[in-house]
C-alpha cells in the first residue's frame, strides 16, 4: 500500500467534503447552536451571558448526540454510493490505485473533515468561554470532550461507509443513513426504556444493553468526563462506577473504537469484493 | 521497419485468454480470446450488446471474470495495480470532478500515476488544453473533455491505451481533432485497443479489427477491409446536371449498380473500398459529375 497515494486521496475527500453544501449546513448549525447553548445554559439558570465550564459541556453533550451522528452518517452514505452513481469511482479504479488505497483515503479524508467541523464548534465555543471566564475550568476535560465527539463521529462515519458500500444510489444509501440516526438517537433510547419496563432488566444487562449503542457510550463517556461519576445515569450508571470503576475510562473509548472499526472493515470488505463498477 | 520496432511488434502487449464474463444466465464475453502486439492498433467491432465494454471492464479489474487477462506479461486479477499502470483508459464520457479545474484534475492525476508534477502541464498542452488549464472540468466542453480524458491517459506514459466508444458523444469537428490527436499517439508507438461503432475510425486506425458479437469474436480482419469483410456497402451522393439525370440512372443500372433518384442527384450502392467507381462510369459515358457526398 502506498502512504502516498493514501494521503493524496484523503486530500481530495477532504476537499470535496469541506464544499459540500450539505456538510457545511451541518457544520453552521452545529457552531451556531454551540454558541447558542453556551449562551442559553446561563440564560436559563437567570443570569445573561455565557456559562460556565460543567452547563456548556452538558449543552454540548446534547448538541454532539443530535448533530455529530447525522454529520457522520451523512458523510459516508454518500461518499461510495455517490461515487459510483457519478461514474467517478469506476475512472478512479481504473487507475493504478488499489482499492485499500482508495478506501483508506476516503475514510482519512472524512473523518479529517469531520475532526475540522468539530474543532471549530468546540473551538469558537470555548474561545468564547475563555472570553467570558478567562478560559474553561477544565480546559483538559473540555478537550478530551472533543476527543470523545470525534470519535463518536468516526463511529458513524463507519455505519455511514457501510451503507454506502451496500448501496447503489446515493440517495438510498443516504435515506437509509437518516433512518439509522433515528434508531440511534431516537428508537434507541425509545427502545431501552420500553425493554427495561417491560422486562424489568437489571441494571448490569441493562449497562451492556446501553453499549450496544455508541451514542449511549458516548454520553456515559461524556458524563463520566465532565462529572467523574455515572449516578445520573440512575441505577445502570452506579452498577457501572461500582462494578467496573476506573476501568470506565478506558472501556468506553474501546468500545467506540470497536464501533469504528467493525462497520469500517465489513465496508471494506464488500467494497474489495465488489466485482460490478 | 528496423529490429527494435519488429521486436516490439512481436510481443504481446494485452492478452485475452478464454475469458467469459456472465450476468446472470447471460454470457457478455463468452471465451473470449485476443492477443494485441506492443505497438499495433486493434478495433473491437460490433453492435452493442456484442461485449465490448465488458471486455475492456474486465480488462480494466472493473468487472470480476473467468479466464486470464495479461498486461505486459501481467496477470490483471493478481497484479492489477502494475498491470493498470501500464494503461491510460479513456472511457466513453468522462466523469471527473466538476469542481476541479483541468490544471488540478491534471495534477491529481498525475500524482496518483506516479508521473510528476511538471507532466500535468505538458499533457494538457498536448491535447490543446493549456489555455483551458483553469477553467472547472464542469465548464468544459465535450469535447474537451474527451481530450482531457485522452491527455490523463498518457499521463505516466503508459504502454498501453484503452479507449471505450471515445468519440461517440462528439461533434463532428470534435471527433475529428480528437482522432488527430489519437493518430498521433499511435504514430508514437502506443499500443492502442478501443472500441468504436464508426467504420471510418476503424478505417482511419485499426491495424487489426476484431468483429465481436454476442461476446465472441466473430471475424477478425484488418481495419481499412472491416467494411468489405463484413459485405457492408456505402451510398453515394452524385450530383449530376438535371438533363442527364435520367441517363445516369441508366448508366449506373447497367454497370451492375443499384442506383435511385434523389432530388437532384442519383444514390448510389457502392463497395467502400471502391467508392469513385461509379464517377468513373459516369465519365467514361460523358455525364459530368458536378459534386459528391458520402451518406
Amino acid at each position: 500500500m502506498s502512504i502516498a497515494t493514501v494521503w493524496l486521496l484523503a486530500q481530495k475527500e477532504l476537499r470535496d467534503a469541506l464544499r459540500n453544501r450539505w456538510f457545511l449546513l451541518y457544520t453552521v448549525a452545529f457552531v451556531a447552536l454551540a454558541l447558542g447553548l453556551s449562551y442559553l445554559a446561563l440564560a436559563g439558570a437567570g443570569m445573561a451571558g455565557f456559562a460556565g465550564f460543567g452547563r456548556t459541556a452538558a449543552s454540548l453533550i446534547n448538541l454532539v448526540l443530535l448533530i455529530v451522528p447525522l454529520m457522520g452518517l451523512t458523510v459516508g452514505a454518500q461518499s461510495l454510493a455517490g461515487e459510483h452513481e457519478r461514474g467517478t469511482l469506476s475512472y478512479l479504479l481504473a487507475q493504478p490505485a488499489g482499492r485499500a488505497e482508495i478506501f483508506l483515503g476516503k475514510f482519512i479524508g472524512l473523518a479529517l473533515s469531520l475532526l475540522a467541523a468539530l474543532a471549530l464548534g468546540f473551538g469558537i465555543s470555548g474561545l468564547v468561554m475563555a472570553a467570558s471566564e478567562g478560559g474553561p475550568a477544565d480546559p483538559a476535560a473540555y478537550l478530551h470532550l472533543a476527543w470523545l465527539a470525534w470519535l463518536l463521529s468516526l463511529t458513524m462515519l463507519s455505519v455511514g461507509l457501510l451503507i454506502s458500500a451496500l448501496s447503489r444510489r446515493a440517495s438510498v444509501a443516504v435515506g437509509v443513513g437518516l433512518f439509522f440516526w433515528l434508531v440511534f438517537v431516537f428508537l434507541g433510547d425509545l427502545g431501552m426504556m420500553g425493554t427495561v419496563m417491560v422486562m424489568r432488566v437489571p441494571a448490569d444487562a441493562l449497562f451492556w444493553i446501553a453499549l450496544a449503542n455508541p451514542l449511549q457510550v458516548f454520553k456515559m463517556a461524556a458524563i463520566l468526563d465532565i462529572r467523574a461519576t455515572l449516578d445520573v445515569l440512575g441505577p445502570a450508571g452506579i452498577y457501572a462506577i461500582q462494578r467496573h470503576g476506573d476501568w470506565l475510562g478506558l472501556l468506553f473509548p474501546a468500545i467506540l473504537a470497536v464501533w469504528v472499526l467493525s462497520p469500517a472493515l465489513v465496508a471494506y470488505g464488500r467494497f474489495a469484493a465488489r466485482g460490478d463498477f | 521497419m528496423n529490429k527494435a520496432m519488429n521486436e516490439a511488434m512481436n510481443n504481446p502487449m494485452i492478452e485475452f485468454e478464454r475469458v467469459t464474463k456472465r450476468f446472470g444466465r447471460r454470457s457478455a464475453v463468452d471465451d473470449f480470446s485476443l492477443t494485441v502486439a506492443a505497438q499495433q492498433a486493434v478495433a473491437l467491432w460490433g453492435p452493442n450488446g456484442a461485449g465490448k465494454t465488458t471486455a475492456i471492464k474486465c480488462l480494466l479489474g472493473l468487472l470480476r471474470y473467468a479466464g486470464t487477462i495479461r498486461i505486459d506479461g501481467l496477470d490483471a486479477r493478481r497484479n492489477g495495480r502494475a498491470a493498470r499502470r501500464r494503461i491510460g483508459y479513456v472511457p466513453q464520457e468522462i466523469a471527473l470532478y466538476p469542481d476541479m479545474t483541468a490544471a488540478e484534475t491534471a495534477r491529481f492525476f498525475a500524482r496518483l500515476r506516479g508521473a510528476p508534477a511538471s507532466q500535468a502541464h505538458s499533457i494538457l498542452a498536448q491535447v490543446g488544453l493549456d489555455d483551458q488549464a483553469a477553467k472547472p472540468v464542469g465548464a468544459l466542453s465535450g469535447g474537451m473533455k474527451q481530450r482531457l480524458a485522452l491527455g490523463l491517459a498518457l499521463l505516466g506514459d503508459p504502454p498501453v491505451l484503452i479507449l471505450d466508444e471515445p468519440t461517440s458523444n462528439l461533434d463532428r469537428a470534435a471527433r475529428d481533432h480528437f482522432l488527430h490527436l489519437l493518430a498521433q499517439v499511435k504514430a508514437a508507438g502506443k499500443t492502442i485497443l478501443y472500441t468504436s461503432h464508426r467504420l471510418e475510425e476503424i478505417e482511419l486506425l485499426a491495424d487489426e479489427a476484431v468483429v465481436m458479437e454476442s461476446g465472441r469474436v466473430r471475424a477478425v480482419c484488418p481495419g481499412h477491409a472491416l467494411a468489405q469483410t463484413l459485405g457492408m456497402r456505402r451510398t453515394v451522393k452524385l450530383h449530376v446536371p438535371a438533363e442527364s439525370l435520367d441517363q445516369a440512372l441508366q448508366v449506373l443500372h447497367a454497370g451492375g449498380y443499384q442506383a435511385s433518384r434523389n432530388g437532384r442527384g442519383v444514390l448510389v450502392e457502392v463497395r467502400p473500398d471502391a467508392k469513385a467507381e461509379p464517377i468513373g462510369l459516369l465519365g467514361r459515358a460523358a455525364i459530368a459529375v458536378v459534386d459528391f457526398e458520402l451518406e
